[in-house]
């Protein structure tokens, strides 16, 4: 907008249309032109990982583009470790996801709709994992199961997975809970709903949205997880740790085939939610979970949601 | 991805304050926030005291001797005097990422907020999108896109950038890109935020009172998208300092960050009391580089 009413108002003195018509353009476009180029920037390495998906590589240290094949689509558990670990990963997932959304479905609706002394003590505790490095998180606890005799594997996973899990849990249902119309709820009391029924009727099914993209959100935090993980795995290998692993003695081009699913199938699930939320849009969005810690914005200064008040 | 749920919730019905219940449900929130609280007490909190005390072990024990905690603040200075150019390493490269990130992250964010129109949602879809692979993944196609047989090397030395036996892999330069890759979702997200709620008519009043768009993107836009910018340079800044995996993936050991350190500490030479005081002196410098940081932005907000 600025752009172009500063070029309306610029010296327009026209002596040469073009030039000025072609700089007018320019002032309108380059913004969205660097925009695309970035974009550009952020696909790159999925293009390059759905490429190499393809590859027979020359040598196992090689990264370089060698050969067309189709056979790492054709076999992907051709090494048998790496899907043991990408099944791991998903049991851990699970297991993670079901346990960080309960309890912190539960912590949101307390803190959205209820008053209680200590809140800003439990929004610290929520908002403080998130502030932490990761690598901070994954060495404390190591700490703490070295030194309390807790032998490290599967489960200290899963502690520690449900652990960083949980805050990103609240900050996401607190937000659709806190975006909801109390005016529905008062509704079905005045109707003569008892409380139970006004939950399951009325209250559930519009914070779902909330909790699917939350347990989303939880799932692929804990399925892309390597530092944490590194830490309290002991010889449990996750599919992040594999490929640490594999990138020292040479990666299987599996691996790629793995990554590119993934991107296809989290790319489905987008499609598909932005599809049924077409009625509600709010729903839409926040299913696109993306697979990286940290990943929402937390301190949502607009909404202060996590910030301790 | 609450940047896009509070988005999407925009500037929808305000927060209702929490009705009062008095007498009933006393003790229901508590009952509520139980189990999560608990959690993060026992799996966040009391570690965190753990690896305090380990960081002030004897250093001459060991896992297997065992260790007592003879409050040996030593540590300190010793794991610092040892380990400070892969700590000032990681200060420096998240510094270089986040200007570059800001430089890429800025304009998309606007981009997206103000000029995309119908397009925003599908944009911001794209944002996301590249964290739907695998973080470590994505950081090994960057070696195939920087190795020294790549396009991208090849063009550079032909248009004399680098030298006829330049590399990009192995290289600080590497590293930085990495870092600035990886992280850029999470500076852009709560701009757009900010930037998303920008009342245009601001713009056009700037303009109508003769502020060139420099001139009006100073006063009008920075200022306004601060809170967003503030929330997105520390989500990127405090992960980017922490990270290792760009390091050993995309370096060698001459641009190992402080994480290899902490890494190869608590598991690979098993020497604990360093370990922990590496993590905490991280710890620390982050808190203190975030604290100076919002003093000078004069923001309360995000914290």
């Amino acid at each position: 907008m600025s752009a172009r009413s500063a070029a309306q108002r610029s010296p327009a003195v026209a002596n040469d249309g073009r030039s000025v018509r072609l700089s007018r353009w320019w002032a309108d476009r380059w913004v969205m032109i660097v925009a695309l180029l970035v974009l550009g920037y952020l696909f790159l390495p999925i293009a390059v990982v759905a490429g190499l998906s393809f590859n027979r590589p020359s040598s196992r240290l090689s990264y370089d583009f060698h050969e067309f094949t189709l056979d790492n689509w054709r076999q992907p558990c051709a090494t048998s470790e790496m899907c043991d670990a990408v099944v791991r990963s998903a049991q851990i997932g699970f297991l993670a996801t079901v346990g960080a959304t309960v309890i912190g479905t539960l912590m949101a609706f307390a803190l959205v709709r209820h008053r209680f002394r200590g809140r800003s003590g439990i929004n610290l505790l929520i908002f403080l994992p998130m502030a932490t490095p990761e690598l901070v998180l994954g060495t404390s606890l190591l700490a703490l199961f070295v030194s309390a005799g807790v032998p490290q594997g599967f489960w200290t996973i899963v502690i520690a997975h449900v652990m960083f899990c949980v805050s990103f849990v609240v900050v996401t249902v607190k937000a659709r809970l806190a975006g909801m119309d109390r005016r529905l709820e008062e509704a079905a009391m005045d109707l003569y709903a008892s409380e139970w029924q006004t939950f399951r009727r009325i209250t559930l099914p519009l914070v779902l949205p909330g909790i699917v993209a939350a347990a989303l959100l939880a799932f692929s935090l804990s399925f892309d997880d390597f530092i944490v993980t590194n830490f309290n795995a002991g010889t449990t290998v996750t599919f992040p740790m594999y490929v640490w692993g594999a990138a020292q003695r040479g990666i299987p081009p599996q691996v790629n085939v793995i990554g590119t699913a993934m991107f296809a199938i989290a790319l489905l699930l987008v499609g598909l939610s932005s599809l049924r939320g077409g009625r509600s849009r709010r729903a839409a969005l926040p299913v696109a979970a993306p697979a990286g810690r940290g990943a929402p914005a937390p301190a949502g200064p607009g909404r202060r949601a996590t910030g301790p008040s | 991805m609450t940047a896009l749920a509070q988005v999407s919730g925009g500037s929808g019905p305000a927060r209702t304050p929490p009705p009062a219940r008095p007498g009933r449900h006393r003790l229901l929130p508590y009952l509520l926030l139980l189990p999560g609280a608990a959690w993060l007490l026992v799996f966040f909190a009391v570690p965190l005291l753990q690896l305090a005390a380990a960081s002030l072990y004897d250093p001459t024990g060991s896992l297997s001797t065992g260790y007592a905690l003879t409050w040996a603040f030593g540590n300190y200075p010793e794991a610092l005097q040892a380990y400070w150019p892969q700590f000032a390493r990681s200060f420096g490269y998240a510094g270089a990422a986040l200007v570059l990130a800001l430089l890429m992250g800025y304009p998309l964010a606007y981009a997206i907020a103000q000029k995309a129109g119908r397009w925003k949602n599908l944009l911001l879809v794209c944002v996301v999108a590249p964290m739907f692979t695998s973080f470590l993944v994505r950081t090994l196609a960057w070696k195939t896109i920087l190795s020294d047989n790549g396009a991208l090397v090849g063009l550079l030395r032909d248009v004399h950038l680098l030298g006829p036996d330049g590399r990009l892999l192995a290289t600080p330069v590497a590293v930085v890109l990495g870092l600035t890759y990886n992280f850029l979702p999470f500076l852009v997200l709560p701009l757009y935020a900010s930037l998303e709620r920008l009342d245009h008519r601001l713009l056009e009043a700037a303009s109508d009172l003769y502020a060139g768009p420099l001139h009006a993107f100073r006063t009008v836009t920075l200022p306004l998208s601060m809170p967003g910018l503030i929330a997105g340079t520390l989500l990127f800044f405090i992960p980017a300092t922490g990270d290792y995996i760009n390091a050993e993936l995309l370096g060698t050991p001459n641009e190992y960050m402080i994480g290899n350190v902490i890494d190869s500490a608590f598991l690979v030479r098993l020497d604990y009391p360093q370990g922990a005081a590496l993590s905490f002196l991280l710890m620390a410098a982050i808190l203190a580089v975030v604290f100076v940081y919002l003093r000078r932005a004069g923001t309360e907000e995000v914290l």
